[in-house]
């Protein structure tokens, strides 16, 4: 009879882990680490870009030193700061990440914005292949960044409702951070245009 | 009695949230179904010129196994050409499962200025050769110079030529059968294995139950009972796991039928590269 019920004990442990989403957050978290490697490795490619576009501006327009300064200290701010999928559920770490990654960005634009001024710049071969190489980069960095929070929403989904947010308590999955709108101040307060220059 | 149709009514309530989020996500331009090479939305081909491009590009899918796909719409607004396009790339999946050498060359005639025209979605795996300079290098250098005499066909046929030259740079595996044949092997395989391995289970339950029949009569039936709960849960994740194989295996390599009109992408995957234009 004692035997009956060991079995019986096995057999439903194994079933209830199951039902409670165990698995499911197995499957989930190596999701969203595999989605967060994938924004990593494209903001990479970008930090990577940016020796060749700096040096091709600098040829032709020496004297933007501030900017092309910016763009050099943003990018090794930003790829000084390393972030493990360990880390990932560190909200704090996260924003860091997120923030350096963003002041790197608004450099880069301004760099961009200023090599229009420049039409021996913008005939160049070169520059135009790195403009566009970073454009695509850019583009990469975005759908990478929209698929980590698709898949940072099904995770907290599941470790948010009832029950699997049981199995996240004993197991110890907390939800994680996501991606925010960086400048979201910046963004809703509308632009001073000034024509009177 | 009374709680019954108010229950009713929270739950309808919920169902018309429900739907009505779903209208709102319909704002965005819907991503047409998969029916050809070339799909023409916005009336910029005749129907003549239409196939012949389609033709181009189903006779490239038969001897390399690469899929290119042209997709002409009036319009991406409110999204820009880039969003919408990785929404088709998604949707259509172009490129061999694994090799994901799919590209799509996307065309939004009326497209405002800021939200782009022309746009490239390049597959992960032909981006050594077509990388984004490449790709921005034909929408402007080859296709935009004809668009902007109002030569749709001839710029999209120049731009497909520049694109299929391309790829016969990059060192793809070639196009055939066999790949399809090699992954239902490797799924054979796994139901082999897994047979033999339920084989030893029950050869191994036997012996233990013959063993100890002569002991103890009573315990047959437990034996019996734990037994099934064990081999009925992993037969269900057996039957999983092989419904989900099964998916990918018959997936890859999705050849198009040309002329009896069953094209569709053979799992190919996109991340974003590529390159947008104007004309």
């Amino acid at each position: 009879m004692k035997k009956w019920f060991a079995w019986l004990a096995i057999a439903a442990s194994v079933l209830t882990l199951s039902s409670c989403g165990y698995n499911d957050f197995q499957a989930k978290d190596e999701a969203t680490k595999a989605a967060w490697s994938e924004v990593v490795n494209q903001y990479q490619r970008r930090a990577d870009l940016i020796p060749n576009l700096v040096n091709t501006v600098k040829g032709y327009a020496s004297h933007e030193r501030e900017t092309l300064e910016a763009v050099t200290r943003a990018r090794a701010a930003a790829t000084s700061f390393q972030i493990t999928p360990e880390v990932l559920n560190n909200p704090e770490a996260f924003n860091k990440f997120q923030q350096v990654q963003g002041e790197l960005s608004s450099a880069l634009s301004r760099l961009m914005a200023v090599s229009e001024n420049y039409p021996q710049l913008k005939a160049d071969t070169g520059f135009r292949d790195l403009q566009s190489q970073l454009e695509g980069t850019e583009n990469r960095i975005t759908v990478a960044r929209q698929r980590y929070i698709a898949s940072v929403q099904e995770y907290n989904v599941l470790a948010r409702s009832f029950p699997t947010n049981i199995t996240a308590k004993i197991f110890s999955y907390p939800v994680k951070p996501s991606f925010t709108v960086e400048n979201e101040k910046a963004i809703s307060t509308a632009p001073a245009v000034n024509f009177g220059k | 009695m009374l709680r019954f149709p108010r229950l009713l009514a929270f739950c309808l309530f919920f169902l018309l949230a429900g739907s009505l989020r779903i209208a709102g996500a319909q704002d965005f331009v819907a991503v047409p179904a998969l029916t050809s090479h070339v799909m023409d939305q916005a009336g910029m081909l005749d129907e003549q010129q239409r196939r012949t491009l389609d033709q181009v590009l189903s006779d490239y899918e038969t001897r390399t196994g690469s899929q290119i796909a042209v997709l002409l719409i009036a319009s991406t607004a409110p999204e820009a050409i880039e969003q919408y396009g990785i929404r088709v790339a998604d949707a259509w999946k172009l490129g061999r499962k694994g090799i994901d050498d799919g590209v799509i060359l996307i065309v939004a005639k009326d497209n405002p200025k800021a939200l782009r025209r022309l746009r490239i979605e390049a597959g992960r795996g032909v981006q050594g050769s077509l990388t984004d300079a490449q790709s921005k290098r034909i929408l402007e250098d080859v296709i935009a110079p004809h668009f902007r005499q109002n030569d749709y066909y001839g710029g999209l046929a120049a731009g497909i030529s520049a694109l299929t030259s391309l790829l016969d740079r990059e060192n793809l595996p070639a196009t055939e059968k066999k790949q399809a044949t090699g992954q239902s092997d490797a799924s054979w395989l796994e139901v082999a294995v897994l047979v033999i391995m339920l084989a030893v289970f029950f050869t191994a339950l036997l012996l233990v139950r013959r063993r100890t029949t002569g002991r103890n009569n009573l315990n047959n039936n437990s034996w019996g009972n734990a037994a099934g709960v064990i081999i009925g849960s992993i037969l269900n994740e057996a039957a999983r796991g092989s419904g989900s194989s099964g998916r990918g295996g018959f997936g890859g390599g999705g050849f198009s039928g040309g002329s009896g009109g069953g094209f569709s992408g053979g799992g190919g995957s996109f991340d974003g590269g590529g390159a947008s234009g104007d004309w």
